[in-house]
């Protein structure tokens, strides 16, 4: 497979935020006639759900876009396994949340080797319309599908709310869950999951990888951490420490 | 008639003292339909602002979180939130 150009990789501040937030969201990385192309494909074409990769060839250029392949080849590198996808949707009118869960059953035993999963929104999507939910900076926690669904809100938890063309690039172990769709309209979101099938360390544009702004984002602390906050630090760092190839950076001797 | 109902509220805190801050809350209550539960992301703000404020207003502690023995090699995994409170109390409703 012909590797992604530089300019369209990861460069080292985003990168930092992913490991940070254990998500990137990249907003216009899909133009506009694109989204109104798979957009329309939602409204009409079946099946859908986990069949609409095969219904829409919208959907697939989308995911042939040289900047969206650059993110994909940042995170999990080239070689990577289709996983699924699926097109979620919400009701119009639908005032039932769903309940906090990280996407797997199975604990993940090692968050350094993380399949992503992307949420591409193809329609504009208002807080109203019920964008999903995330919880930033989860993703290196120790939880199991629905052990998290006895909660209910956090102090930083940060509704996606995106424009058309608006990818989320996702850890696999983030805590996430779907929102309530207060307009008349459906809410659409196509997910996609991508395994990992080399070692993630290098793939993305790794210069500046120490600099103070690099470090700054490394840094960032969420309110709901409460008295673990340290702990998140010194998981993130080593975390930076395997996606940027050098198991020195900040340590301490 | 008057009869009896629970409402929990689990507050989970920045620490184990009682009068530290909330970062995370479910309120599950028993008095209410069955749609008028509090759902994920409807708040921003914490219904208490600690244990103790919720205490005051007449909530009363239930379970503790017990504090943690750390396992040499995994001091500094995390997990679930450690320092959640459980909280109960006794509303009527009639019928």
């Amino acid at each position: 497979m012909a590797r992604t150009a530089m300019e369209h990789l990861l460069d080292a501040r985003q990168m930092a935020r992913f490991c940070s937030d254990g998500l990137i969201v990249l907003e216009e990385l899909v133009p506009q006639e694109l989204n109104e192309a798979v957009y329309r494909d939602e409204l009409t074409v079946h099946p859908q759900g986990y069949e609409f990769w095969n219904s829409s060839e919208a959907i697939r250029k989308v995911f042939d876009l040289p900047q969206v392949n650059g993110v994909i080849e940042s995170l999990v590198g080239r070689n990577y396994v289709y996983d699924h996808s699926y097109l979620h949707t919400v009701q119009p009118k639908n005032s039932k949340s769903q309940n906090w869960h990280v996407d797997s059953g199975v604990m993940n035993p090692n968050p350094h080797h993380f399949d992503i999963q992307a949420f591409y929104f193809a329609h504009d999507t208002p807080i109203e319309m019920g964008p999903t939910l995330v919880l930033p900076g989860s993703h290196l926690r120790r939880a199991c599908y629905w052990s998290i669904s006895r909660y209910k809100n956090f102090e930083g938890q940060r509704h996606l709310a995106a424009k058309a063309g608006t990818i989320a690039f996702m850890h696999q172990d983030i805590w996430h869950c779907a929102q309530p769709n207060k307009t008349d309209r459906t809410r659409f979101v196509f997910k996609i999951r991508l395994n990992a099938a080399e070692q993630q360390r290098n793939l993305f544009r790794t210069d500046g990888y120490d600099d103070p702004e690099v470090i700054e984002i490394l840094k960032t602390q969420y309110p709901w951490y409460g008295s673990d906050w340290q702990k998140e630090y010194f998981q993130r760092l080593e975390f930076w420490r395997f996606l940027a190839g050098n198991d020195s950076i900040m340590k301490k001797r | 008639m008057t009869k009896k109902r629970q409402q929990l509220l689990f507050l989970c805190l920045v620490n184990p003292e009682l009068s530290s801050k909330t970062i995370a809350w479910a309120l599950y209550d028993g008095a209410s339909g069955a749609d008028s539960q509090m759902e994920t992301g409807d708040s921003a703000v914490p219904p208490y602002g600690s244990v103790l404020e919720a205490m005051r207003d007449g909530w009363r502690v239930i379970q503790a979180p017990q504090l943690p023995y750390f396992v040499h090699g995994h001091e500094n995994e995390t997990g679930h939130l450690p320092w959640e409170y459980l909280l109960e109390r006794e509303v009527e409703v009639n019928g």
